[in-house]
């Protein structure tokens, strides 16, 4: 046919280009090119944001918008209060996180436990992370929140906060379970072939080498699910003003001033913490795509 | 004369795929056994089944003796004194070198950690890769990998070892030192029980050969006689198979 064969591919990876490819995800696309390349991408830019900007403002609605949206002195009034309801996110965010790594680990080593004597426990842990999986997180949290408050237990707290945030636990562990569980099943049998052959028991080898192989593997996922929690704290805003997270200060101002911007800063709030959780998660998935380059290299 | 290993008829089944039909060995103390045959023989299922990591469906398994089939059994216990080494060295990337070496004779034996940790650099030392002791696995060629599964499992102080095709992913040039490290065992008195393609080291090494087919072993002896002079068809076959693709 006359086509040149196709260039075979270099058996080894060269890291050193893979770590130029890295940096080169936004800024360095370009790089390449030099000083012109340069230029060209901020003239580029500059034209381009000069167009959208001058459709957006000269749009028959824009002062409207920005009397709604984008009103400083409405932001500098609502922000202060905002942001002291995000500490509460924040908090609520870190409390949670611990106890949703280990009791949803917790579940997962239930549900892969083999052998008939387990049946009980799997079945116990495959109900769990079905019943809570399947309903909507908003529901969970509505219902613990109002619901168990509502019960009046004497010994057990009486903040709809608080159970509030026992649905979101509910909820996000029997997510997490689930991607711990695809971690461990992603461990080789092999593994566990050679750990069992070593006289270790079945407990031994979850804890020595499967889940510590699992956890590492789904460290990427995991810091997904967190990205997720951390905007879901403001699900606690339904369960009462009270407890005062952003998102309850943010609709305060808004329904008592007729204006948004209050909400703008809540999500301000949580942009600046969730994108740069996107960020490293793309990093940390990349160091592992580039560890197990090096890896399959040798 | 003691028995390190008695199989009486052992059969296995993977579901409708019967692998092992009946298979009988006596294995004595320091007898180094090579198991010969074509893939599919069950060579390795006769290996893990010896172990314990597959059970097996008829049939009894001593080991020193004791039985370790049927109800009872302490399948760790067993274990102990039954090392096994895989064709893919199954090492836990995890874990440094010490680490994977240490593990089971601390956690099973109980072994204190400076204790299993001095015992197995003394193990690195013999082996020669004492400066490979703080190395992640993939750090290693495939001949150090192997030749790290097999100091993980003589770290346990196994009276028997079993040894799966050690050398068959190992690229050519890597498999002489980790057939050095057999040989060194061998000439230490280890009772051995390989699966092996390498005919000209099994000549060497082995007091015994058998040849596995069908899941039975159809013919046995020393090597010099299985080597040049087999009685059956199906072992001529085999080894003249072998000699064609220059393997022997």
């Amino acid at each position: 046919m006359g086509t040149a064969p196709a260039p075979i591919p270099p058996v080894i990876p060269d890291l050193r280009r893979s770590r130029e490819e890295r940096r080169s995800k936004i800024l360095g696309s370009f790089k390449a090119e030099g000083v012109r390349g340069v230029l060209i991408a901020i003239l580029s830019t500059l034209v381009f944001l000069g167009v959208l900007i001058a459709i957006v403002i000269n749009s028959p609605n824009w002062l409207l918008i920005k009397q709604q949206f984008f009103n400083s002195r409405e932001f500098s009034n609502t922000f202060p209060y905002v942001l002291h309801g995000f500490f509460h996110n924040i908090e609520v965010f870190l409390m949670l996180e611990p106890l949703i790594l280990v009791f949803a680990l917790l579940l997962a080593v239930m549900r892969s436990l083999r052998g008939p004597i387990f049946f009980p426990i799997r079945a116990l842990a495959i109900v769990y992370i079905d019943f809570f999986r399947g309903i909507p997180t908003i529901l969970l949290v509505y219902l613990f929140g109002f619901g168990v408050p509502a019960l009046q237990i004497p010994g057990l707290p009486h903040a709809g906060a608080f159970w509030g945030g026992v649905g979101l636990l509910l909820s996000y562990s029997a997510y997490v379970a689930e991607v711990y569980r695809a971690g461990i099943e992603s461990v080789h049998a092999s593994q566990t072939a050679a750990a069992r052959s070593l006289g270790l028991t079945r407990a031994a080898t979850l804890r020595f080498v499967i889940v510590p192989q699992a956890v590492r593997r789904v460290v990427p996922p995991l810091m997904n699910d967190f990205i997720s929690l951390q905007k879901d704290t403001a699900l606690l805003s339904i369960v009462g003003g009270q407890f005062g997270e952003a998102f309850n200060h943010g609709q305060i101002s808004q329904q008592s001033d007729f204006n948004f911007t209050s909400l703008l800063g809540v999500a301000l709030c949580f942009l600046v913490i969730t994108v740069p959780m996107t960020r490293f998660t793309d990093h940390v998935l990349e160091r592992q795509r580039r560890r197990r380059m090096a890896g399959a290299a040798l | 004369m003691n028995l390190a290993i008695r199989a009486e008829s052992i059969h296995k089944r993977f579901d409708d795929h019967e692998v092992l039909r009946g298979l009988s060995l006596d294995v004595e103390e320091h007898e180094v056994i090579c198991l010969i045959g074509a893939s599919g023989s069950g060579k390795s299922t006769l290996l893990r089944c010896l172990n314990l990591l597959e059970a097996i469906d008829a049939g009894r398994i001593f080991i020193l003796g004791r039985p370790v089939t049927g109800r009872g059994v302490d399948q760790n216990d067993v274990r102990r004194h039954v090392g096994i080494v895989f064709q893919s060295f199954n090492l836990f990337p995890h874990m440094t070198v010490l680490r994977n070496i240490t593990l089971a004779p601390q956690e099973v034996l109980g072994t204190s950690r400076s204790r299993a940790e001095v015992e197995a650099r003394e193990l690195l030392d013999r082996f020669a890769l004492t400066e490979r002791a703080d190395d992640y696995p993939d750090r290693l060629s495939g001949g150090q990998q192997q030749r790290v599964a097999i100091m993980r499992a003589l770290a346990m102080n196994p009276d028997i070892m079993l040894l799966d095709e050690v050398t068959s992913a190992l690229d050519p040039e890597l498999v002489a030192e980790v057939l050095d490290v057999i040989r060194e065992l061998a000439a230490g008195g280890m009772t051995m029980l390989l699966a092996t393609h390498e005919m000209g080291f099994a000549k060497d090494i082995a007091t015994r050969v058998c040849f596995l087919d069908e899941g039975v072993i159809l013919e046995e002896g020393p090597p010099e006689q299985i080597f040049s002079d087999p009685k059956q068809e199906r072992t001529k076959q085999f080894l003249q198979r072998i000699v064609a693709a220059g393997r022997l």
